[in-house]
């Protein structure tokens, strides 16, 4: 593995670490449910794509060739990952989680 | 018996098989067989959930798409990490976003798109398919987060589809 790899990878896996730290920090920090809301899909758009690309970058250095199995992680995550936002926030609305009281605007009751 | 031996959605299936290929360790004789029955009976059964075929206009289109989304996911991941840390409070907003997309494939790209950029989620979609209801975790205004993403995201997706 050459030393610019090893510096690549180092360097996405602390980027994504941090990005995944700070969505577990929002988890906590934020007011109410639907901000919440906004950490898992955050966290894992950018901190799990440094991961995978480091991994990508790791297994492509070490077996020479680019090995698409990670991508294809990262593809079905980002197809996932929107689809489970949106069920969670229509069961928050569904039985009616109280909002952060300075938010506008409302959730529908449809 | 021999009649539903077809593949309705020829794209369907290639990206089935494709995925397939790429999901198994190096192409061989087994992966290309169950490739293609995967491709064969994928279709078969979630048939009922295409009333419609996705009306793909301009597909050529979809790479930039693609890439401009990463790279606003990037830049405003950043935006929201420095929310999260930084001591004030947000002001979360719900945007009833009308739509000016039509087909439903489109429409839930677009909703995909918002919940994957940091700062929105999409909540939910009226019943007649016209407004889209959207929780924006630090907005200054309704109409900013409207105009954002119809000159970013809807406007791209209409050309790709109208």
């Amino acid at each position: 593995m050459s030393q610019f790899a090893e510096y690549a990878i180092s360097a996405l896996l602390l980027f994504g670490g941090a990005f995944t730290l700070v969505g577990a920090i929002g988890l906590a920090r934020l007011p109410d449910f639907y901000t919440r809301l906004h950490g898992p899909t955050k966290a894992t758009t950018v901190g799990v794509g440094a991961i995978m690309l480091s991994s990508v970058i790791y297994f492509s250095s070490v077996d020479q060739g680019i090995d698409f199995s990670e991508i294809l992680i990262t593809v079905f995550l980002f197809m996932t990952a929107p689809v489970s936002a949106n069920m969670l926030a229509k069961a928050a609305m569904h039985i009616g989680v109280k909002t952060v009281k300075d938010t506008e605007g409302n959730p529908w009751h449809q | 018996m021999f009649d539903r031996l077809n593949f309705p959605q020829p794209w369907l299936s290639w990206v089935l098989f494709l995925t397939w290929q790429i999901l198994s360790d190096g192409v061989t004789g087994g992966s290309v067989v169950l490739g293609l029955i995967l491709a064969w009976i994928i279709p078969q059964l979630t048939h009922g959930f295409w009333p419609e075929r996705p009306g793909f206009k301009k597909p050529w289109r979809m790479p930039a798409y693609i890439l401009r989304v990463l790279k606003d996911i990037v830049i405003a991941s950043f935006s929201v990490a420095w929310l999260i840390l930084s001591p004030r409070s947000p002001r979360p907003v719900f945007i009833s976003y009308p739509l000016k997309l039509e087909h439903p494939l489109a429409i839930s790209i677009l909703a995909s798109t918002i919940s994957l950029t940091p700062g929105t989620v999409s909540a939910d979609i009226s019943d007649d398919n016209k407004t889209l209801l959207i929780h924006a975790l630090d907005a200054a205004s309704d109409q900013e987060v409207i105009n954002d993403i119809y000159n970013s995201y809807e406007k791209p997706l209409m050309e790709m589809f109208q």
